[in-house]
Formats: C-alpha cells, sequence, structure tokens
C-alpha cells in the first residue's frame, strides 16, 4: 500500500452494494472466525476439565500411578532448565551466525549464499527429524545417554533458524548511516558492530529470542525420541534422566483413565500459562524498546 | 598522482588487527555451526537409512503394503505409513487452505490498516499452541463431539487429526498468502476500480491472480508442516498402519511410527532400530521436495513486482 495517495479510495461506494459482495465479505470473516473460535472452544475446554487439578499436589508432587497423589514438580523444573540452557546456547550462537552474514559475509560468494539457503531449509524441517538427529548423535552415537543436556543440545538446534532468521532482521533494521557514521570517527567494524549495531539491534533480538524460547518449550516430539518419555519422580539434573512438561502431557493423555486426562489439562494450563507470560514479556519488550529509525 | 604529502594521509590501515580476523573467525564458527546440523541430519538419517536397505530391498519397501517391523514376521511396506501421513494431510489442507486463504484476503483487502495490526498477531497465537495440546484437544474434544453430530469415527481417526492440523497451519497459510497480496501494487487494484469493478471483482479477480505463485507457495508449505507434524498424529491418529483412505479409522503417520518407535526400547543396531531411520529419511526427502518447491516459488513471485 503506498501512502502518497491515502486519501484517495476508488473503491468507495460500492463497497457491499450487491448481495454477492456483502456475501463474500461474511465469509471472509467466518474463515477468519472459525480460527479463533477453535482457539477459544480448546481454551475453555481445557479449563473446564483442567482447573480443578491446578492445586498444589501438581505443582509439588512427582507422577505416580495414582492420580490423586500424582504431579508434575520433576517436569515443570526440566522445562524450565531446558528454557534457561536453550537461551545460553542459542543467543550467542544465533546472533554470532545473524552478525556473519548480515556484517561480514560477502553476499556474492557462494558459500555464503548456500548458507542462507540452508537456514532456510533448517527452518522447515520437521522437529521429529531433530529429535532422529538426537537419538543417533548425542544419546546413542555420543553415549551421552538420554539425559537433559542432549535435550536441550537438541532444541537447540531445532530454534537456531528462528533465532538466527529474527536477528538478522533486527541487525538489518538498524539504519547504515548510523555505521557509517561510526566509521567516519576510526572504529573498527567490530567496534561498529558491537558498541553500535549490537546494541540498537538488542530489543528485536530479545524479542525474536523469547518468541523462539515460547516455541522450544511445547516441542514435544524430539524429546520423546531423545527418551524424556521416562517415570520421573526426583529433580531433573543436567546428565540425569529427564521428562520435560509437554512429554507429561502426552503420557497422561495416553492413559485411558478419565482423571489423567484431567491432569495432563491441569499441566496443559501451567504450559499455556508459561508461553503465555513469555510472549507476553516479548511483546511488552518490542512495545517498550522498538526504536522506529 | 602520489605526491610524498598525500602518502602522509593514507586511510589504510597502519598495521593488521589481529583481533578483528579472530572476531570474524569466531562469528563464521557459529555460522558453521548450521552447516553441521545439516550434515549431521543428513548422516543420521542416511547413514542407517543405507544399512537398512541392505537388508529390505528399496523397491519393497517403497511399493509395499504391509507394515509390520516390529512383529515376528516382519514385513516393510512403507505404503501404510505414507497413506495414512497423506490422509492426514488431506484433512488439514482442507481446513487451512480455505479459511486461511479467506483470513489472508480479508487482512490485506478488507481490514483497516489498525484492525490488521491487532488482528495478523493474534492469527500467530494458533502456531503458538503446543502441538501436544492441539493433540489433546483432537483426542478429547473433536474425536467425542464427531460422534455427537453422527460421524462414526474411531477412538484414534485420522479426520479429527486432519482437521486440528489444519487449524495448527492457517497461520503459516494466511500469513504468506496475505505478504504475497500485498506485494501486489496499488496500481493494478486502482486501475481494475477505475473501470468500474467492486471489491470482490478486485480481490478474487485481481489480487489474487496476481499473488497466485505467493499463494500457491503458501499452500505448500502447510503442506510440507502437515507431513512433518507428530503430536497430533500420535495422539489422535493413533498407531495402527492401517492401509485405509477412510478418514474414520485410525491410521499411523510416518512422523507417529518414528516417534513411537523411538520412544521403545528397540536394540541400537537392529533393524527395528534402522526403520526408523529408513521412514525418518523418507520423511525427509518427502518434506525436503515440498520445501524446494515452495522456496522456488517465492522466488519467483518475489522476481515480478520489485
Amino acid at each position: 500500500m503506498s501512502s502518497d495517495t491515502p486519501e484517495v479510495r476508488l473503491e468507495g461506494g460500492r463497497r457491499s452494494s450487491t448481495w454477492a459482495g456483502r456475501g463474500f465479505y461474511v465469509l471472509l470473516l467466518l474463515c477468519l472466525a472459525a480460527g479463533f473460535l477453535t482457539l477459544g472452544t480448546l481454551v475453555v475446554d481445557v479449563f473446564r476439565k483442567g482447573l480443578q487439578y491446578v492445586d498444589g499436589v501438581l505443582l509439588m508432587n512427582p507422577p505416580s500411578s495414582d492420580p490423586a497423589i500424582a504431579g508434575a514438580r520433576p517436569a515443570i523444573l526440566a522445562t524450565l532448565y531446558l528454557g534457561v540452557l536453550l537461551i545460553a546456547f542459542t543467543v550467542p550462537i544465533g546472533v554470532g551466525t545473524a552478525i556473519y552474514l548480515e556484517e561480514y559475509a560477502d553476499k556474492n560468494r557462494w558459500y555464503n549464499r548456500l548458507l542462507e539457503l540452508n537456514i532456510q531449509n533448517l527452518a522447515a524441517v520437521p522437529s521429529i527429524v531433530y529429535g532422529i538427529l538426537g537419538l543417533a548423535f548425542l544419546v546413542r552415537g555420543l553415549g551421552l545417554g538420554r539425559v537433559l543436556l542432549a535435550g536441550a543440545l537438541i532444541l537447540t538446534l531445532l530454534v537456531l533458524p528462528t533465532v538466527i532468521i529474527a536477528a538478522r532482521e533486527a541487525i538489518r533494521a538498524v539504519p547504515g548511516s548510523i555505521r557509517e557514521a561510526a566509521y567516519a570517527l576510526g572504529a573498527t567494524q567490530w567496534q561498529v558492530v558491537s558498541r553500535q549495531v549490537l546494541p540498537a539491534a538488542l530489543p528485536g533480538i530479545a524479542t525474536g529470542s523469547i518468541l523462539a524460547l515460547s516455541r522450544a518449550i511445547g516441542e514435544t516430539a524430539p524429546l520423546i525420541l531423545i527418551g524424556a518419555l521416562t517415570y520421573i519422580s526426583f529433580n531433573p539434573t543436567l546428565l540425569g534422566p529427564f521428562t520435560a512438561l509437554p512429554v507429561q502431557i502426552y503420557n497422561w493423555t495416553k492413559l485411558p483413565n478419565a482423571e489423567f486426562k484431567g491432569l495432563a489439562a491441569a499441566a496443559i494450563i501451567i504450559l499455556l500459562a508459561m508461553i503465555l507470560i513469555l510472549n507476553a514479556g516479548a511483546i511488552w519488550l518490542r512495545n517498550r524498546y522498538e526504536k522506529k529509525w | 598522482m602520489a605526491t610524498p604529502a598525500a602518502a602522509a594521509f593514507s586511510l589504510a590501515p597502519s598495521h593488521k588487527r589481529r583481533g578483528e580476523a579472530v572476531v570474524k573467525g569466531a562469528l563464521a564458527l557459529c555460522a558453521l555451526v548450521s552447516v553441521a546440523t545439516t550434515v549431521g541430519i543428513v548422516a543420521a538419517l542416511f547413514l542407517p537409512a543405507f544399512e537398512f536397505f541392505q537388508t529390505v530391498n528399496f523397491v519393497d519397501y517403497i511399493t509395499g503394503t504391509e507394515w509390520a517391523p516390529l512383529f515376528l514376521q516382519k514385513s516393510f511396506g512403507v505404503v501404510p505409513l505414507i497413506v495414512g501421513t497423506l490422509s492426514v494431510t488431506f484433512w488439514a489442507c482442507l481446513v487451512a487452505i480455505p479459511l486461511g486463504l479467506g483470513s489472508a484476503i480479508y487482512l490485506s483487502e478488507y481490514a483497516r490498516p489498525r484492525v490488521r495490526k491487532t488482528l495478523k498477531p493474534a492469527i500467530e497465537l494458533l502456531a503458538g499452541i503446543p502441538t501436544v495440546v492441539y493433540g489433546y484437544f483432537a483426542l478429547t474434544f473433536v474425536t467425542p463431539h464427531l460422534r455427537d453430530i453422527g460421524i462414526q469415527v474411531s477412538v484414534f481417526n485420522a479426520l479429527s487429526a486432519g482437521l486440528v492440523m489444519g487449524v495448527m497451519i492457517i497461520p503459516t497459510v494466511a500469513s504468506l498468502s496475505e505478504d504475497a497480496m500485498t506485494a501486489v501494487p496499488r496500481d493494478l487494484r486502482d486501475g481494475a476500480y477505475a473501470l468500474g469493478s467492486s471489491k470482490l471483482q478486485v480481490s478474487t479477480r485481481i489480487v489474487v491472480p496476481a499473488a497466485v505463485s505467493g499463494i500457491v507457495a503458501a499452500f505448500v508449505l502447510g503442506i510440507s508442516r502437515a507431513i512433518g507434524e507428530t503430536m497430533i498424529a500420535l495422539l489422535a491418529a493413533g498407531q495402527q498402519p492401517n492401509l485405509a483412505f477412510d478418514p474414520r479409522q485410525a491410521v499411523e503417520t510416518m512422523s507417529a511410527f518414528i516417534a513411537a518407535t523411538g520412544a521403545g526400547d528397540v536394540p541400537t543396531g537392529s533393524i527395528e532400530y534402522k526403520t526408523i531411520f529408513a521412514v525418518g529419511a523418507t520423511l525427509f526427502v518427502m518434506t525436503l521436495v515440498v520445501n524446494a518447491v515452495a522456496i522456488r516459488l517465492v522466488r519467483k513471485y518475489r522476481e515480478a513486482y520489485e
């Protein structure tokens, strides 16, 4: 939409002058509403079935075969640990790659173009395939075993393309005049990047990373594949076996007992709450620090 | 004219900065991680898959109609898994393509800028819900309610998995289609309005045809999402490799087989273990082909209006 002639709207009077036009408009609204209605139904259904199970038992107890005393403490803790490890691994590597591609790489070189294409493709690889990678190399190949660290590493590789793409966009949004001004004052390339570009791009990078994290902590399939599907009654450690909140949800959903389905709904409420907090944080960051150049 | 006086003002660096080179090297190393990931994925999938095909005939695998790798009487025909995957994908597309396209047309052509600014991220919420939650919803809400309205589905069935998966990929279809439509130059619309077209005509006969390659790319990326999606299929479609086109029956998708078998305790190096990789390689190749088509289509439409 060009902004030079905003007040000239040639479609004016005929907007919904015919029944076909009106019908089409309603149809489009229905398309849009269908998605939101499903989402609303999902949330209401989960709360209706699960809210009664959200209590101290769920938060503090380990899982159990008796639904009355079963909780998700080890799973919740593991998901929190995974989140921290993910940020620690993903942000440096992702931002490093983004800086390389945006500030250093010569776009005419074939290997840099290949790198970009590669990242685009990686972003579209199904998450279960990352699980296979983890199973083959980390769990069985390296002999790391079915441990929390293996889960964190696999999720890192999984969200890396998303973080790279977000960081690149943030870096690209910093105007070139800022870089040129810094160069003119005698700054080296790294000084320009680290003291001008990165601080300016930081809000965008942080927002993108948090959104990527909120996607990652809901990931289930790769974790199942590397063996997070075990019965864990103790708190997770870095090099110990683990289960995560989405895997716990999967486990409880599979059980035929209706009370376990209720527990699954309760765990979903916790997971959705975590995701909501992360998303709200990202939106707040964006609104608070976003700069218009 | 290099006079001695001019040489004194040379802008070339007075000495080599080693630190700068080190930084560049470290950053390139970060970039190498994603290359290593690709190499790792290809090696992890295709090396064991290659071993698998030394035991199992490739033609038998790709054309066989019975999948029973964990039984005593083993059979490695992957067709039921592919049919299961495509069946779920079909129903997902039936939901996501019309709803996604309709939402995109509304956002691009009808919504005021402020409405669009709120609605676009709101649609993205649908993609932010973890897939295991959608799986729970498909199994415990959609399947029973399908029965209530008279569709006799079994507990696990391709239909409810597909329908819910469709809702999950609406944002993929909607947001990429909308990008393609907003990239259509304003002049085309104004020209049509000047000739007396209605909004409906401009949307369906000008904007959608002009953006068609981008829209198709959005569809294709949505399809690729559906093919690879695991948790919804695992929870709601079941784990029975039926060669069933009937959506009311249980099917097993490729992704669901991989997850279910990988989670179990099949011994490393056994033929059962290698099936994970053979099926994984099949899935990977399928999504790769679909994605390559999508990327090519996106490129094509980008060239059109820049």
